[in-house]
C-alpha cells in the first residue's frame, strides 16, 4: 500500500512528526510538506537568544540531509490556501492544487493582537517567526524606547529581546500581575521586583485604548486611566490564537477559543485529517507547550505507520493529555510553575516560603490528606523544580513534613530532595522527547556514561534542557549502582581524575612527576599519565619542559619539540602571532625550507609548516629560525597554537576594531600555555566574522563599542558553535575574562578534552560557566588571574632554550653510536617538493630525490 | 663513538649517561637499528627500533611505562605498546618485534644478540 501524506506547517511539532515518520521507514509512504515561512522548522523555544547572538543556522532543527532523503519533499514559502475534503485536495496560495490520502494540520497558532485602534501602525510587531525578529532588529536600530503588550511567558521573553537589543524596556500588562496564568500574587510581585531590577519598567493593570502619534517617539499608548506611555516599537505578545482557518473553513470542528477537535489519535471528524500541536484542541483545551506537541506527534506517527503496516490499533499510544508544568529562565530569572499552582483542588493546602532579601517565593500546594503534592511555584531559584515534578507526575508520598522540600538549609548545602531511586524505571523524565528513567538506565548501561553521550543516544534533554540535572543524577546513580562507579580515574597507575591530581599538585605545591608517583601513584606511570602530569605541571609552574625531571614524561612531540610525522620525520613550524609576517620573515622561512628540502604548506592556523625534517636537522633549523627572529609555535604540544586573525580596521574597509593587533596580543600573552588540549583563538574584525571565531576555543569579535567574548566552539570532527560568554568588553575586561575562562578549563577538564565537550559535560551549562567568568559566583576568579600571570610572567621560548643547552642537542641525534641519518627515510618528489616514499617505492629502491639544496 | 666489537659478541653502543632516565635511544648495530631504554638508574632493555605497525623506524622515541607487572613501551606513531622484555606488540601480536639481548658493564652498554 502506498501512502500520499500532506503535512501542513513545518514548525517545532510538523518537524517532530516527520522525524519520527523518517525513522520508522515505513514503505510506501509519500511526503509533501508545505512550509508558510521560508526556511524549514527552526527551535522557537530558544527564540529569543536570536537577539543574544545565535544564527538563524543554529536554531534550525532540520539535520543536514534530511530533506534529500527519498520519499520526502519540503515547499518552502507554500501556503495552504483550501481544503476540499471530498476530492482529497489541498490549493496553495500559489495555485497549485495537491492531492492526498491523509493529511495532517501541524499549523501551530498566531499571536493574538488585541482590537486597539492603532495596532496596525508601522512600529508595531509581533513576536512569532524568524522574520518578526528580523524586522524588529532592523526597527529597533533607528528606536531608543520598546514596549511589550502582554506579561505572560512570552512577553517577558520578549522584553529580553528588547533588552538586549538596547531598548529602554516596558512591559504592559492587563491582568493585575506578571505571569496571571502560572504564577499567585506574591509569586507576581517577587518576580516584578526582579525584573525591574534588570531595568525593565513593569506596568500592570493597565488596557491600552489608542495607539497615535507621540511627542517624544514615534508612539503615543493611551491607557484607560488617562494616562500615557510613549515608545518608538509596540510588540504584541499577549497570548496565541490556534491557526484552524482551514478547520474552520471545511467545517471540521474547532472548539470554543478555537483549536480544532481531535480524539486519542489525534484525528479529526475526518478520520483522513489530523491536527498536532497547538492548533489542536483536546479534551476541552489547547496545548501551548511543545512537549504535549511532541507527544501528538509520536502518537500521529505510530498511528499513519500502522495504518500502512496494516497492524491491529490495540496496541497504539494515544495521546491522554499533557502536564502543563513549566521552567523556564526570564532574563536570568527562574519561574516555575506546576500542576495546580492555584490551589484550585478542593480540599488542598498549601505552604509558601518567601524571602524578601534574596527574592526568592515557592509554594507548594499539596492534598487535604497531605500526602500528594498537587502543584507549587518557584520564582527566583527553581533548583527544586526537576524533584517536585517527578513526586507530582509519579505521586512519590510526601515526607512528614513537606515544607522541607522548599526551606532553604541552615548550612546551604543542597536538600537531599527525593533520591533518583525513588523514582519508578517507567517515570517519564525528559516530557520534550518522552524518555523514561529505564531508557536512560539502558543508555548507561550500553556505555554511554558522559551527560554529552548519554544526551546523544536518548535525547533526553536536547530541546528544552530543563531536565539535565535530573539526568545527570540519573546518570550517576546508575553508573554507582553498576559498580561503574563513575571512575574518572586516570589510568591504572594514578586513582584519580586530571582536576583531581592538578589540585593535589597545586595543594602540595608537588614539583615533579616522581614525586607525584610517589606519593599518589604506583607503578612506573605510562603514556597516558605521563604527558597529563607533564602537563599539568607546566600549567601550574610552568618549568622548562625538557629539563632533567620532565624530559623522560613528554610524549615524542614535546620531547623533540615537532610534529612527527608517519614516516619518523617531523614538521616544524614557526610562531606567526596573528599570521602576519614580514617579507623578510617569509623569505628567511622559504631559504630555511629551501636550504633543507623541506615540504613546505600553509597551516589553516595561518602560518607556516615545514615537513620532512631529520631529527639531527631539529636544532640547526631552529638555530637559523631563531636567527631570523622567530620563536616556537608550540604545534608539538597540548597548549595554544594560534590566534588567527582577519585584516582589522587597519585596511578593511568593514573593520570597526584592529584585529590583528588584538590577535598579536592575544597571543603573545597565551603562547606556551600548556593545557588538556590543544587551543585555538581567532579575532574577527567585525560582526561578518572572516576569522570563524566562532569555531574556536576562544573567538572574540569586534563590536561597534568593543568586543564580544565567544568560548567553546570547535572545528574538526564535531563542530560546535562557539557561545557568547559576554558582550561589548573593553580590552582590560576581555583579557581578564578569558585569563579565568583558561584557567579554569585547565582546572576542571579531563585529559584530551576539547572546551567544547567540556562545555556539554559541565552541569549548569552556559549560565553556570557565566557565573563563574563573569560574576566570580565561586570567587575564585583573582586566583585564576594570579595562576595566569605566573605562567605569562615565565615564558621561554623551548627553542631558543633548547638549542643553547649541550645536554638537550645531543638528544638530536637518530643513533646514539652514529653519525649517520636515519636510511629507512625516504623522499620523493611531487609538485616540485618533496613527498615520503610509499613503501612499495622504498622496497624498489628509488634513489632519493635530488631536490635541489644550497 | 666508534663500533667496538667484542671478542663474545658484544657490541658497545654508548655508556649509561648517554640515556636520560626513563626514555630510550637508537644505536646501529651491523645495520641493524635497535632501541635501548633505560629504566630508573641501572635498568637496561633493548627491541627493535622498527615498528610495524607504522612502517617506521621510532620505537626509541616512545613514551615508557608500566602496564600491571609488565615494562612497555609506547610507540609515538600509532601509540600500540610493545613488551620491553620480550618485543610483543600487546594490541597486534601480530606486529611483534625482537627483543634483543643489553648488559652493564661499568658505564658501558653493551648490546649482544636479538632473542629468537
Amino acid at each position: 500500500m502506498t501512502m500520499k501524506l500532506l503535512v501542513i506547517g513545518n514548525g517545532m511539532v510538523g518537524h517532530k512528526l516527520l522525524e519520527e515518520l523518517m525513522e520508522r521507514q515505513p514503505p510506501g509512504l509519500e511526503i509533501t510538506v508545505l512550509c508558510e515561512e521560508s526556511r524549514p522548522a527552526y527551535d522557537r523555544v530558544h527564540l529569543s537568544e536570536f537577539f543574544s547572538g545565535k544564527s538563524a543556522d543554529d536554531l534550525s532543527l532540520v539535520k543536514p540531509g534530511f530533506f534529500d532523503q527519498p520519499g520526502i519533499q519540503l515547499r518552502l514559502a507554500a501556503q495552504a490556501t483550501h481544503i476540499d475534503r471530498q476530492q482529497k485536495r489541498v490549493t496553495t496560495a500559489d495555485g497549485e492544487v495537491l492531492t492526498y490520502d491523509k493529511v495532517v494540520f501541524a499549523t501551530g497558532s498566531k499571536p493574538f493582537v488585541p482590537p486597539i485602534p492603532g495596532n496596525e501602525r508601522s512600529g508595531c510587531f509581533v513576536y512569532r517567526t524568524i522574520d518578526d525578529l528580523l524586522a524588529m532588529q532592523e526597527w529597533g536600530k533607528r528606536s531608543k524606547v520598546g514596549v511589550v503588550v502582554g506579561g505572560g511567558l512570552l512577553g517577558l521573553e520578549c522584553a529580553k529581546a528588547l533588552r538586549d537589543l538596547g531598548l529602554e524596556t516596558h512591559v504592559v500588562e492587563f491582568a493585575p500581575r506578571l505571569m496571571a496564568v502560572q504564577v499567585d500574587d506574591i509569586g507576581g510581585q517577587v518576580l516584578r521586583r526582579k525584573i525591574e531590577e534588570l531595568g525593565v519598567t513593569v506596568h500592570t493593570g493597565k488596557s491600552t485604548v489608542e495607539i497615535i502619534d507621540g511627542d517624544s517617539a514615534h508612539q503615543r499608548m493611551k491607557f484607560a486611566d488617562g494616562s500615557y506611555l510613549d515608545t518608538d516599537m509596540i510588540v504584541f505578545s499577549a497570548g496565541i490564537r490556534p491557526r484552524d482557518e482551514l478547520a474552520r473553513q471545511c467545517e471540521l470542528g474547532v472548539g470554543e477559543r478555537g483549536g480544532i477537535h481531535v480524539d486519542n489519535y489525534c484525528r479529526t471528524r475526518d478520520w483522513d485529517v489530523y491536527a498536532i500541536g497547538e492548533c489542536a484542541y483536546w479534551g476541552g483545551k489547547t496545548f501551548g507547550l511543545v512537549a504535549p506537541g511532541y507527544d501528538m506527534a509520536r502518537v500521529v506517527a505510530a498511528h499513519l505507520c500502522a495504518l500502512l503496516e496494516r497492524k491491529q490499533a490495540l496496541q497504539l499510544p494515544e495521546f491522554v493529555g499533557a502536564d502543563m508544568s513549566t521552567k523556564l529562565k526570564l532574563m536570568g530569572v527562574d519561574v516555575a510553575s506546576l500542576g495546580d499552582a492555584h490551589g484550585t483542588t478542593p480540599g488542598s493546602r498549601s505552604y509558601q516560603f518567601s524571602d524578601e532579601r534574596r527574592q526568592v517565593y515557592k509554594k507548594l500546594v499539596v492534598s487535604g490528606d497531605g500526602k500528594q503534592l498537587l502543584g507549587g511555584v518557584l520564582v527566583g531559584d527553581a533548583s527544586e523544580y526537576g524533584t517536585l515534578l517527578q513526586m507530582m507526575l509519579n505521586g512519590i508520598e510526601l515526607p512528614e513534613s513537606p515544607e522541607f522540600l522548599i526551606l532553604p538549609t541552615p548550612d546551604g548545602n543542597a536538600k537531599p530532595g527525593l533520591g533518583v531511586d525513588a523514582l519508578p524505571v517507567s517515570a517519564q523524565i525528559c516530557s520534550c522527547n518522552n524518555v523514561s528513567k529505564g531508557q536512560l538506565c539502558d543508555a548507561v548501561c550500553a556505555g554511554a556514561t558522559s551527560i554529552g553521550e548519554l544526551k546523544a543516544v536518548t535525547k533526553a534533554g536536547t530541546t528544552c534542557g530543563g531536565c539535565v540535572p535530573l539526568v545527570t543524577q540519573i546518570m550517576k546513580a546508575e553508573m554507582k549502582r553498576q559498580g561503574l562507579a563513575v571512575n574518572n580515574h586516570l589510568c591504572e597507575h594514578f586513582a584519580f581524575s586530571r582536576q583531581e591530581l592538578y589540585h593535589l599538585v597545586r595543594v602540595e605545591r608537588i614539583k615533579h612527576f616522581d614525586e607525584l608517583l610517589a606519593r599518589h601513584g604506583k607503578g612506573l606511570g605510562c603514556d597516558i599519565c605521563k604527558p597529563v602530569a607533564a602537563s599539568i605541571l607546566a600549567s601550574c609552574w610552568n618549568e622548562f619542559v625538557l629539563q632533567k625531571e620532565h624530559a623522560s614524561l613528554q610524549d615524542s612531540n614535546d620531547y623533540f619539540l615537532a610534529n612527527i610525522q608517519k614516516d619518523g620525520t617531523y614538521s616544524v613550524v614557526p610562531r606567526m602571532p596573528g599570521g602576519e609576517v614580514t617579507p623578510d620573515g617569509l623569505i628567511a622561512v622559504g631559504a630555511i625550507a629551501k636550504k633543507y628540502s623541506l615540504y613546505t604548506k600553509i597551516t589553516g592556523g595561518q602560518r607556516v609548516d615545514m615537513f620532512g625534517a631529520r631529527l639531527e636537522q631539529l636544532p640547526l633549523i631552529w638555530e637559523e629560525l631563531i636567527a631570523a627572529g622567530f620563536e616556537s609555535g608550540h604545534a608539538y604540544g597540548k597548549s595554544l597554537r594560534t590566534v588567527k586573525s582577519c585584516v582589522g580596521s587597519t585596511w578593511c574597509r568593514y573593520g570597526v576594531q584592529d584585529s590583528v593587533g588584538a590577535a598579536i596580543d592575544l597571543e603573545n600573552r597565551y603562547k606556551g600555555l600548556r593545557s588538556p588540549h590543544k587551543l585555538k583563538m581567532a579575532v574577527s574584525g567585525c560582526t561578518r566574522e572572516c576569522a570563524e571565531a566562532q569555531g574556536k576555543d576562544v573567538g572574540v569579535i569586534a563590536t561597534e563599542k568593543g568586543w564580544n567574548l565567544y568560548v567553546c566552539g570547535n572545528g574538526g570532527m564535531k563542530p560546535r558553535h562557539a557561545e557568547l560568554l559576554a558582550g561589548d568588553l573593553d580590552t582590560p575586561t576581555l583579557i581578564k575574562y578569558i585569563d579565568r575562562f583558561l584557567m579554569f578549563y585547565i582546572r576542571t577538564a579531563d585529559r584530551l578534552q576539547r572546551t567544547s565537550v567540556w562545555r556539554d559535560n559541565l552541569e549548569g551549562g552556559l549560565d553556570y560557566l557565566k557565573d563563574v567568568i563573569v560574576h566570580d559566583k565561586l570567587g575564585l576568579a583573582d586566583e585564576l588571574e594570579a595562576e595566569m600571570q605566573l605562567v605569562i610572567d615565565t615564558y621561554e621560548c623551548e627553542w631558543k632554550k633548547a638549542v643553547a643547552d649541550p645536554q638537550t642537542r645531543k638528544r638530536f641525534q637518530h643513533f646514539v653510536n652514529s653519525h649517520a641519518p636515519d636510511s629507512n627515510v625516504v623522499f620523493v618528489a611531487e609538485r616540485g617538493q618533496i613527498r615520503p616514499a610509499t613503501s612499495e617505492e622504498k622496497r624498489s629502491r628509488r634513489i632519493p630525490a635530488s631536490v635541489v639544496t644550497e | 663513538m666508534e663500533d667496538v666489537v667484542t671478542t663474545n659478541g658484544w657490541t658497545l653502543v654508548c655508556d649509561l649517561e648517554d640515556i636520560v632516565p626513563n626514555t630510550g635511544v637508537c644505536a646501529l648495530v651491523d645495520d641493524e637499528q635497535v632501541a635501548v631504554f633505560r629504566i630508573g638508574e641501572h635498568e637496561l632493555y633493548a627491541i627493535d627500533n622498527f615498528d610495524p605497525n607504522a612502517d617506521a623506524y621510532v620505537l626509541s622515541r616512545g613514551l615508557i611505562g608500566s602496564l600491571g607487572e609488565r615494562v612497555v613501551v609506547a610507540s609515538p606513531i600509532y601509540k600500540q605498546h610493545f613488551d620491553l622484555r620480550t618485543g610483543e606488540c600487546l594490541e597486534a601480536p601480530e606486529h611483534s618485534v625482537r627483543a634483543w639481548k643489553v648488559q652493564l658493564q661499568g658505564d658501558h652498554i653493551l648490546l649482544g644478540q636479538p632473542a629468537r
